[in-house]
């Protein structure tokens, strides 16, 4: 067959490329730009090297800020996908009212706009009108989270949880759904127990939904910003200022931009280094052996 | 090892069943021989698979009981039955070995070490699986993996009996043939209770001893290969069993013959006798293209016919001839001639059958 030659066919990616280079790649590249200069304003920059990245690197509060987010999203990943597993284990199957219902009440959580999410722990945490916060002071402890960085963190978390807990549940589920019902039988015949249907056959069918959830949940959980500025500001102090809070203090508190451009570099680098460690992490024990 | 009983057991997935369409399974008493290979034929939906579940223990039947050398199981599960079972599609543990997989029904139970690398390396050995023991299930074909459902099968030496639920449905028709063939020979060798459902009277005439007819939920006939072919206790396994079907024409009774259109067709006596006390119902008669005879008109007993179309299958031929308005199929040899202008049939009275309302009284 010959080969069609049409260079016609170049117009119809043009739209694709232009929305592209708007939206991703000019932006990138104005902030790789800023990130070796010095700016005072508009026209007066001057340009500095390596000099941002140094500064960011040997960054104190930085430091602190990453240690805090590594331990942060550790602790979503660790809470919210064995939850997420739990949940959809119990959940009910096949098409019932049951079924339906469940769906609709894990799915309102992640409706829930952020800031929205935010208010509502706020409020809900707080001891004179909130739900959770009076009934702690109801019963004896001593939960402020407005000035005991422990509670803050805490209520960050519990809030991170409450938010999105939902959302690995319900691709486990649908993981789990997938599941011929053939495998459930033969391993009743098989005469496996409860764990080992778990363990070998329903952890490996929810493997591929799985990398999703904790590359989702990392990723978002690295990034959050909105709940816990809303919640606590990044207060008390700097116990719950994150990454993406001490980014934006950075550019648009001190306008600082050149050091926050070489920041959101360092930043995004970071993010994409633990995707490919988690994403590698996971697809190789899955595969096992090596050929 | 054991004796399968069925006593007036019945399905239905109706809660409150009253007519009799509205059982997946009809009422069924039958004692299934231990250590036989049993095959379960019929067309989708006619409740084979039902039955085989019931067998099983993964369904609890609506009606009756199931017992295993005379002990109640009804309610029993797979695992108390001690039964194994292999399904259509292959169901193999991803992240195990072939080996594992294999093992895991022998290590579920707490079966000694030495006796499962045995029993597995035997099965292995059994279904030329053995290359393959140290690889992930997950990386072979669909072949090998439901060589290793099957495994898992036949891997327990203490069964009560074995399930197959139309298990080569996703195998090559080559590797089929050596499956069976496989199967057949590890049942010879090691007498276990075979139950094969299937919907191909190849693989269920070729893989059994005794062959269960399904149709609409009821077990239309039980028999050996033979037994279904030769006297076909049912019109429909005549039709389901032989290629092409029986021949059937509708007919009414006479003093010691069937009358087709008129034409007299002498019957079996025992016919006459099971037929003489009955009137009513709907009466037809049936023969196997096998056992009708292509003859000239003039002979003894020669029906004039209209030969319509000659097929040659290479091995035999298969001629349609015409009598009035019943268009009937003739198996004959490949040196037979077929006349062209005189040609007629004969019934042999041995392989004559009459089929009343279906079911066959002589």
């Amino acid at each position: 067959m010959d080969k069609v030659q049409d260079n016609r066919a170049w117009f119809l990616i043009i739209p694709v490329f232009l929305i592209v280079a708007f939206s991703a790649v000019i932006p990138l590249m104005t902030v790789v730009n800023y990130s070796v200069q010095e700016i005072f304003g508009p026209g007066q920059t001057f340009f500095v090297g390596t000099e941002w990245f140094e500064a960011v690197l040997k960054d104190e509060r930085l430091h602190d800020a990453l240690v805090r987010q590594i331990i942060y999203s550790l602790a979503v990943l660790a809470i919210e996908i064995p939850l997420g597993i739990l949940i959809a284990l119990g959940m009910p199957g096949g098409r019932s009212a049951k079924t339906s219902l469940t769906l609709v009440l894990l799915a309102l959580p992640l409706l829930i706009p952020f800031n929205v999410v935010g208010t509502i722990w706020q409020i809900f945490g707080r001891g004179d009108i909130g739900l959770l916060g009076a009934t702690f002071r109801a019963i004896g402890i001593d939960y402020n989270y407005t000035n005991n960085s422990a509670h803050a963190w805490v209520t960050v978390l519990v809030m991170d949880v409450w938010h999105w807990t939902s959302l690995v549940a319900l691709l486990c589920y649908a993981g789990l759904q997938s599941i011929p019902p053939a495998f459930y039988q033969a391993a009743k015949i098989d005469g496996a127990s409860k764990w080992a249907v778990f363990r070998y056959i329903q952890l490996p069918k929810m493997r591929g939904v799985l990398i999703i959830a904790v590359l989702l949940r990392f990723m978002d959980s690295f990034m959050i910003y909105t709940e816990p500025f809303v919640l606590t500001g990044g207060g008390p102090g700097n116990s719950t200022t994150f990454l993406s809070q001490y980014l934006t203090q950075m550019a648009v508190g001190q306008f600082d931009i050149g050091k926050a451009a070489a920041f959101s570099i360092v930043y995004f680098l970071i993010v994409l280094l633990f995707s490919f460690i988690f994403y590698t992490i996971i697809t190789r024990t899955g595969e096992g052996e090596k050929k | 090892m054991a004796t399968i009983q069925f006593d007036n057991l019945g399905h239905s997935y109706h809660p409150h069943p009253s007519k009799p369409e509205d059982y997946a399974l009809r009422r069924l008493s039958q004692e299934w021989e231990d250590g036989k290979a049993y095959a379960l034929l019929g067309p989708s939906g006619c409740g084979k698979s039902t039955l085989l579940n019931i067998i099983s223990g993964l369904l609890v039947p609506s009606e009756g009981r199931v017992l295993f050398d005379g002990l109640d199981v009804t309610r029993c599960t797979p695992e108390e039955r001690n039964i194994a079972q292999v399904f259509q599609f292959p169901v193999i543990y991803d992240t195990m070995t072939v080996y594992e997989n294999l093992a895991f029904p022998l290590r579920n139970r707490k079966v000694p070490a030495a006796d499962v690398d045995r029993r597995v390396r035997q099965v292995a050995e059994a279904l030329d699986l053995t290359a393959d023991l140290k690889k992930r299930a997950q990386r072979l074909t669909p072949d090998a993996k439901q060589k290793i459902s099957m495994g898992r099968g036949l891997v327990r030496s203490d069964v009560a009996a074995i399930l197959f639920d139309e298990p080569l449905t996703v195998i090559d028709p080559h590797t089929k043939w050596i499956l069976r063939r496989k199967l057949r020979q590890i049942h010879e060798e090691y007498r276990l209770t075979m139950i094969y459902v299937t919907h191909d009277q190849v693989e269920a005439l070729t893989f059994a001893d005794k062959v269960a007819v399904m149709y609409e939920g009821a077990m239309v006939q039980l028999g050996t290969p033979q037994e279904l072919f030769e006297n076909p206790e049912h019109t429909f396994v005549g039709y389901f069993i032989g290629s092409p079907g029986i021949n059937l024409m509708p007919c009414t009774l006479g003093s010691d013959h069937a009358l087709v259109d008129g034409i007299a067709i002498p019957l079996p006596d025992r016919a006459m006798s099971s037929a003489g006390g009955r009137v009513g119902g709907k009466f037809e008669l049936g023969i196997r293209p096998e056992f009708l005879e292509l003859t000239r008109s003039g002979n003894a007993g020669a029906i004039p016919v209209q030969v319509t179309g000659v097929d040659d299958l290479g091995t035999s031929k298969l001629a349609t001839v015409r009598l009035n308005n019943h268009t009937l199929k003739v198996r004959l040899s490949e040196e037979q001639e077929i006349p062209a202008l005189d040609a007629a049939i004969r019934f042999p009275t041995r392989w004559t059958k009459l089929y009343r309302d279906s079911h066959l009284i002589g």
